[in-house]
């Protein structure tokens, strides 16, 4: 499938992660990471989004009951949404600082809870919101730009 | 280097890829940290890890790793394993240590993915 070219949004699809369910975790990235090279986007498009994709994921399925991601191709930009139904972040400036995390044991087996996600997401990331509500959720906005 | 010198230098098994052996690699990551690696490692490379789950396939396949060397002699189980077969990631495992791993394939000219991080990404 070639890279679309109208001047609305182009291709929209939304992926569902269950909470604490660990055997699954990084799946949803996978197939967005194969449906976006299967677009041909280049290959830095394709990492950064995969890798900001991931590191939420594994965030969802972590701290939170469930969530979904909003893949969104627009013209110029690639977004990911990621919506999560959970405990939210009381203070999102410890969160997003290396080395913060409150991640336990089984998350740490898996190789994360290092305090290293979301600055990455945010490195990765062309243009990065965050926001949480305590005891509802938390949602990431990234974007990636699709330079030609 | 080839896959298969890979495989000779570190006198390692083919869990994963006998058929990938060609394969050019010219540099590689180590860390047990899938987090350090998704910050620091590049498309092409191979991956030394101790660590043997699923996110370690996941995370290989998310940066397009060429090539996953488990340490210390590690072994995955028949899911994870399942996994790099429908993800198409060959995994080696070795009887070295880490330390041993990095040293053998640096002295045949293997080279790190990145050399130093940058200020930006250091930390404590
Ligand atoms: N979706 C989320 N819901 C609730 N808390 C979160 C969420 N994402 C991150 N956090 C909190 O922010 C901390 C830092 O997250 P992150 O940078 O991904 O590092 P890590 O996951 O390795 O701890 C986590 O330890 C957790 O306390
Ligand atoms: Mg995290």
């Amino acid at each position: 499938m070639p890279v679309p070219e109208t001047d609305h949004i182009s291709y929209q699809r939304s992926f569902y992660i269950e909470g604490g369910n660990f055997n699954y975790a990084g799946i949803v990235s996978t197939s967005i990471k194969s449906i976006l090279k299967q677009m041909d986007f280049p290959g830095d498009v394709v990492r950064k989004c995969a890798i900001v994709c991931y590191e939420s994921e594994i965030n969802v399925v972590s701290y939170a009951r469930k969530g979904v991601v909003n893949l969104t191709i627009n013209p110029d930009t690639v977004q990911i949404e990621v919506i999560d139904e959970g405990p939210g972040i009381p203070n999102i400036d410890q969160a997003m600082q290396q080395g913060y995390s409150t991640a336990n044991q089984k998350i740490r087996e898996m190789g994360f809870g290092a305090g290293m996600g979301l600055y990455n997401i945010k490195s990765y990331s062309d243009a990065f919101i965050i926001s949480s509500e305590l005891g509802k959720g938390t949602r990431l906005l990234m974007t990636i730009n699709i330079k030609k | 280097m080839k896959l298969r010198d890979v495989k000779e230098i570190l006198d390692a098994d083919v869990i994963v890829g006998d058929d990938k052996l060609d394969m050019e690699v010219k540099t590689a990551f180590g860390a047990d940290l899938m987090s350090d690696v998704l910050a620091f490692a590049k498309a092409g490379s191979i991956l030394l890890t101790g660590l043997t789950n699923d996110q370690v396939i996941r995370t290989a396949d998310i940066l397009d790793i060429a090539a996953i060397v488990l340490v210390r002699g590690k072994r995955a189980n028949t899911d994870t394993i399942n996994l790099a077969k429908e993800l198409k990631i060959p995994i080696l495992s070795t009887k070295y240590i880490l330390f041993e791993t990095a040293g053998r394939l640096y002295a045949k000219g293997m080279v790190g993915c990145v050399e130093k991080v940058d200020n930006a990404s250091a930390r404590n």
